[in-house]
């Protein structure tokens, strides 16, 4: 139970394509933080997709959170869902209202009290440094400051576990730096994060595990160092 | 679950059912109202077209109840035939008819002899001297009833059955052939105005769920997002069902605006007529009945339209 996600000789494969994950094994602790690398196509996204349960496995086990995802229905998955932030490389943000009503976008699915939701969407803006923004529709926003935005959405109902796929892949390199460290700050406080990244550069500096996937095949590295050279086949 | 601790604190933070349930769906009502001012236009549209649907069954059904109405006023200017048997004596005949005078619902009533029917009906006919062949009188003593003004139609009809019970009287008549035929042709037509109805029903429903559809297929990212970060679809089906509703509503009230513009615009001429005739007959609105049945069937039909699309569709898009 001191695991968040445990994948036991996991495959997958879309319809009419080879495996894109095959027989993969491995396991990220609660309050673990670590990366997900790999060339692009190596099976990142859909490893992803299996933890938030948009895809199902073709083969192999899967425990979130103490729960077999075998056994969530699809009436469940809503309720799922709702114990995991996922932060996308597209922001994924609904132009159509405020950065307010983004980010309390969760509290409302969960029928969050109306002074509650105040409260905790404020948090979570301070704790993205987006505190003034509230009002404003998030198209005004810089790339940087809409991940943020997305961030506070994922982090806003404290999730156990935090996905995020490519969150950096839009962002210059200075945006994408503090991104990262922001996960790292909500790391520290207990959430359990994965993080899905291209930007090698980037994380390098940072002392945590890597789980590389090469062609849908898992390599886990520990130190930075030997990572490095996995690059260069990539 | 022992790992859900972070969960099971949040849930304690949500009110309880009852105020969860009013506090989304008032966030809905002004959610979905706001977004419909901000569309004014495209809105009212549509509503608009569910308001001419409406209008047309329920303006027949209006025009049909005045026709009714005005059947019924002229069944009060009715007067009742009781032909009399031939064994009462003109004497009994008025002493009867002076009873029945006293009677409720009867405003008048008018004693004709044997003798003076044959009169009446030698000047009418034009038979003249012919009948003066006749070696007995063939016509009965008659005494015509008046109804009272205003005496509802259960209530004469039951009236004629009572006086036609008396022992004096042979049988009783209401002359009102052609109302029957006035009153077997407005419920034809009332049950033509059910079917139209029926079938405009369905189409409001297509129109409003066609609305919503395009709507939905506007939001498919957002629904996409909303489904990702754990809404249910009974969440993200909400504002889709009380948009629906607000065109149902609008719709209602634009169908009661044209149905009451319709009267207003008959009104002038239909009295000027009535007037010819000697009758102060005024065309009369929608009934408030009627009015609450339109906008009920107007908030249901949006309702149903918005639903049976939202929840086809809503299984269609999946995040990916």
């Amino acid at each position: 139970m001191a695991d968040i996600i445990h994948f036991h000789r996991v495959s997958h494969r879309y319809e009419g394509t080879g495996d894109v994950l095959s027989d993969v094994t491995f396991t990220l602790a609660k309050g673990e933080m670590a990366f997900l690398t790999g060339p692009s196509g190596a099976g990142k996204s859909t490893l992803l997709k299996l933890v938030a349960l948009l895809e199902r496995p073709t083969r192999g086990q899967i425990v979130v959170n103490g729960q077999n995802l075998a056994g969530v229905r699809p009436g469940q998955i809503p309720a799922f869902r709702q114990q995991i932030g996922v932060v996308f490389q597209n922001f994924n943000l609904l132009y159509d209202r405020s950065v307010f009503d983004n980010v309390a976008l969760p509290l409302v699915i969960r029928g969050i009290g109306h002074d509650d939701i105040g409260r905790r969407v404020r948090a979570a803006l301070d704790a993205v440094g987006l505190l003034g923004k509230e009002k404003v529709p998030p198209i005004t926003l810089s790339g940087g400051e809409q991940q943020r935005v997305g961030i506070a959405r994922a982090i806003v109902a404290k999730p156990q576990l935090l996905l995020a796929d490519e969150p950096t892949g839009n962002l210059d390199p200075e945006m994408a730096r503090e991104v990262m460290q922001l996960f790292q700050r909500f790391n520290e406080v207990g959430v359990s994060v994965l993080v899905a990244t291209h930007a090698l550069g980037l994380i390098k500096k940072m002392p945590l595990r890597v789980i590389h996937l090469e062609r849908g095949q898992l390599t886990t590295r520990q130190s930075p160092e030997l990572m490095e050279k996995t690059v260069d086949f990539g | 679950m022992t790992s859900a601790s972070p969960a099971k604190a949040a849930a304690e933070l949500r009110p309880n059912f009852l105020a969860r349930f009013f506090q989304g769906h008032a966030r809905e009502v002004v959610f979905t109202l706001g977004r419909f001012y901000r569309n004014l236009g495209g809105a009212l549209l549509t509503c608009f077209v569910i308001g001419i649907t409406l209008a047309l069954p329920a303006g027949l059904h209006c025009l049909v109840g005045n026709v009714n109405a005005l059947g019924y006023s002229w069944e009060t200017t009715l007067q009742a035939s009781l032909f009399l048997k031939d064994k009462v004596t003109p004497e009994q005949g008025q002493e009867l008819a002076r009873r029945i005078r006293e009677r409720p619902g009867v405003a008048e009533t008018a004693y004709l002899s044997r003798a003076q029917s044959l009169e009446e009906f030698k000047a009418l006919s034009g038979l003249g001297q012919a009948l003066d062949l006749l070696e007995s009188n063939p016509l009965p003593a008659v005494i015509t009833v008046t109804p009272a003004k205003g005496i509802a139609r259960p209530a004469l009809d039951a009236l004629v059955v009572a006086l036609g019970q008396q022992p004096e009287v042979e049988v009783a008549k209401l002359d009102r052939r052609w109302l029957e035929r006035l009153y077997g042709a407005l419920a034809l037509v009332q049950r033509l105005v059910l079917v139209i109805a029926g079938v405009l029903s369905l189409a409001v429903i297509v129109i409003v769920g066609n609305t919503i559809r395009l709507d939905i297929e506007a939001k498919r990212a957002e629904i996409e997002v909303m489904k990702l970060i754990g809404a249910t679809n009974g969440f993200i089906r909400r504002p889709f069902l009380y948009t629906g509703l607000w065109y149902g509503l609008v719709g209602g009230g634009i169908a009661w605006l044209l149905v009451q513009g319709m009267v207003f615009a008959l009104g002038g001429p239909a009295q000027s007529l009535a007037g010819l005739y000697g009758s102060g007959f005024r065309l009369q609105g929608l009934p408030l009945d009627a009015t609450a049945v339109m906008f009920a069937a107007g908030v249901l039909l949006g309702w149903l339209g918005a639903w049976w699309t939202v929840s086809r569709r809503l299984r269609e898009i999946e995040p990916r």
